[in-house]
């Protein structure tokens, strides 16, 4: 194979894997809550700003930046909870995800308020390493490992603890949970918590790709939508998997032609997809 | 309904009183997103939300632009070209949508995904369009400004009230029609519409080429309006759900609505610019999204929602309100 279309393949293999964290996030909150989050990207914006403003404005050492962005996004998905979703709970599907949207308004404006539309970059970067005949940038793959590190640990979390089985309950059947003693609101909580945490991690791995400004979510938003959908909203296994392939067209796509092709490549694969398998490539 | 020929006379007057430039600037971006916000409605009153409909604002105003600028078309001529090609658009995403049964959610994040799809296609059309910092109409002589649309501030606040005013006759001609009570079922329950005889997909079609040509037209002449096109206030996701929010505000269940809507977003923008100037910047999409979440948990009817329901409790106090879906 050509080392040059190896090297896009490789390359959509790790941003697969960082487009995977805030599908699962979006994901497990879709599958609990049953509410899409549209403001998620906006989330990890925050985040973002969050550890640059820690480690360049305030002078933390960056593993501290990250490990503080993680409690800080995930307070603001249960105040997302608290304030937006909760009260929305029983309106029809398409007024939680207005309502959403009006969070996205929100937290672009409120970033837009205190930090200017300017361009911050973090600064950091890690030097490519040579693997074979290719190259692979090291902050890349260091994402990526953290990204599956994080996968792992939420999937361990859903599947040893007593809390991440009454979640997996819930998102099965939700009216009979009440009944067997599970306070559904407290889950909800809890996944909302968690899917906040899951942004503020792909915050500290986009932080280190992009440059922060308020409209960055617009770049990688929308892509993480359809990649739920394509997965199957509130499957996460589904959502893992088609990260990679939405990771896959837009690298080998940008191979071929521009980066701007390569996505609308990736989109319009969403769209026949959804044609094909209306309830997501991996619905039983 | 009443009310509105005597309103559109009186608005046609307007420009006679030579009131200042900065009140016809307003108007006209008033009336021109209230057509873009009127035909979003038309879809979104019956559970069609979509968010894409950035993406036919933007074939419109791109098509336009193109014919005059590449193939010297005056926009006479390229806005039914463009409007007919948007419609199209709209067709040809909401047919499969509508016959493999895409609804709620899904049929939300298609139309997103193929707003997306028109942004990045500006952009990456850069040799043509100008890509991010966008394109402006190639000008001409006053004095051939008839000809290619080119006219001062009133002449442009007669096209939008035209816009305007065959916005609402749409409404109402949908309103009075049998379509319109086969939507509202539809809306209710798919299946059930489906075994009474209607047919879900051509009435879904209908309301969908319809809106989305109304979205085309009010792309074109703002982009004529503005005469500057950009892929993010013409497509996208942001300009999108800016169309849903001025819907929503206002409500989109009543004709004026969305008009209402468009007069509280426009205000809303220059009101905060005024006080605040550029030191403000973001201050008007942060009140934005805090008044679409008030919205949406106090007032999901929107302003002109209330209104009407306060009147017709008024006058029959045991009528159900229409279920909001």
């Amino acid at each position: 194979m050509d080392s040059f279309l190896l090297e896009a393949l490789v390359n959509g293999i790790l941003l697969g894997g960082v487009f995977a964290l805030p599908a699962l996030g979006l994901n497990l909150v879709f599958g609990v809550v049953d509410v899409v989050w549209l403001c998620y990207a906006e989330l990890v914006m925050v985040g973002m700003y969050a550890v640059w403003f820690l480690y360049t404005q305030a002078g933390w050492p960056l593993w501290m930046a990250f490990a503080a962005c993680l409690p800080v996004v995930s307070l603001l998905g249960l105040l997302l909870h608290l304030f937006v979703v909760r009260p929305l709970l029983a309106a029809p599907p398409i007024n939680q995800v207005l309502a959403t949207g009006g969070v996205l308004f929100l937290l672009q404006g409120a970033m837009t308020l205190i930090f200017r539309t300017d361009f911050r970059s973090l600064g950091v970067d890690m030097p490519p390493m040579e693997v074979g005949e290719i190259f692979v940038s090291g902050t890349k793959l260091a994402a990526f490992c953290a990204a599956l590190v994080g996968a792992a640990l939420l999937w361990a979390f859903l599947k040893f603890t007593y809390v991440g089985t009454a979640i997996r309950a819930i998102a099965r059947d939700r009216e009979v949970m009440p009944l067997m003693g599970v306070d559904p609101q407290r889950i909800y909580l809890i996944a909302s918590a968690v899917g906040g945490a899951l942004a503020g991690l792909a915050a500290c791995l986009l932080v280190v790709q992009l440059d922060v400004h308020p409209f960055v979510g617009l770049s990688f938003g929308p892509i993480t939508f359809m990649i739920c959908v394509m997965g199957g909203l509130g499957n996460m296994l589904g959502g893992f998997l088609a990260a990679f392939i939405m990771g896959i067209i837009v690298s080998v796509g940008g191979f071929w032609g521009t980066t701007e092709f390569s996505y609308v490549v990736a989109f319009a694969f969403f769209i026949v997809t959804i044609f094909a398998r209306p309830r997501g490539l991996f619905a039983r | 309904m009443r009310y509105v020929i005597p309103l559109l006379l009186a608005l046609a007057c307007v420009p006679l009183l030579s009131p200042p430039d900065y009140f016809l600037h307003l108007g006209v971006t008033v009336l021109l997103t209230a057509v873009a916000g009127t035909g979003w409605a038309m879809m979104g009153r019956y559970g069609l939300v979509s968010f894409g409909h950035g993406a036919f604002l933007g074939i419109g105003a791109y098509t336009m632009a193109l014919l005059w600028n590449m193939a010297g078309l005056t926009p006479w001529v390229g806005i039914p070209i463009a409007v007919t090609l948007a419609a199209l658009a709209g067709v040809l995403l909401g047919y499969p949508c509508f016959r493999l049964k895409v609804v709620g959610h899904y049929f939300a994040l298609v139309t997103l995904a193929a707003g997306e799809i028109v942004r990045i296609l500006i952009v990456a059309l850069r040799d043509h369009t100008g890509g991010s910092l966008g394109m402006t109409p190639d000008r001409v002589p006053p004095d051939q400004g008839l000809l290619a649309m080119q006219f001062d501030k009133s002449g442009f606040w007669w096209l939008a009230l035209l816009a305007w005013a065959i916005g609402l006759l749409a409404w109402w001609l949908l309103d009075r029609s049998m379509a319109s009570k086969a939507l509202a079922a539809i809306s209710e329950d798919e299946d059930a519409a489906a075994s009474i005889g209607i047919r879900v997909t051509r009435e879904k079609l209908r309301v969908t080429l319809i809106s989305t040509a109304l979205a085309a037209l009010a792309g074109a002449l703002m982009a004529q309006y503005r005469m500057y096109l950009n892929p993010e206030s013409l497509a996208g996701l942001g300009i999108s759900l800016q169309i849903v929010f001025g819907a929503i505000a206002g409500g989109m269940y009543a004709p004026l609505g969305p008009t209402v809507g468009a007069i509280i977003t426009i205000g809303l923008e220059e009101v905060l610019r005024i006080a605040f100037g550029t030191e403000f910047t973001g201050g008007a999409p942060f009140i934005y999204g805090i008044l679409l979440v008030l919205f949406m948990i106090y007032l999901p009817r929107g302003i002109v929602g209330i209104v009407e329901r306060k009147r017709r409790s008024a006058a029959a106090p045991l009528g159900l309100p229409v279920a909001a879906k």
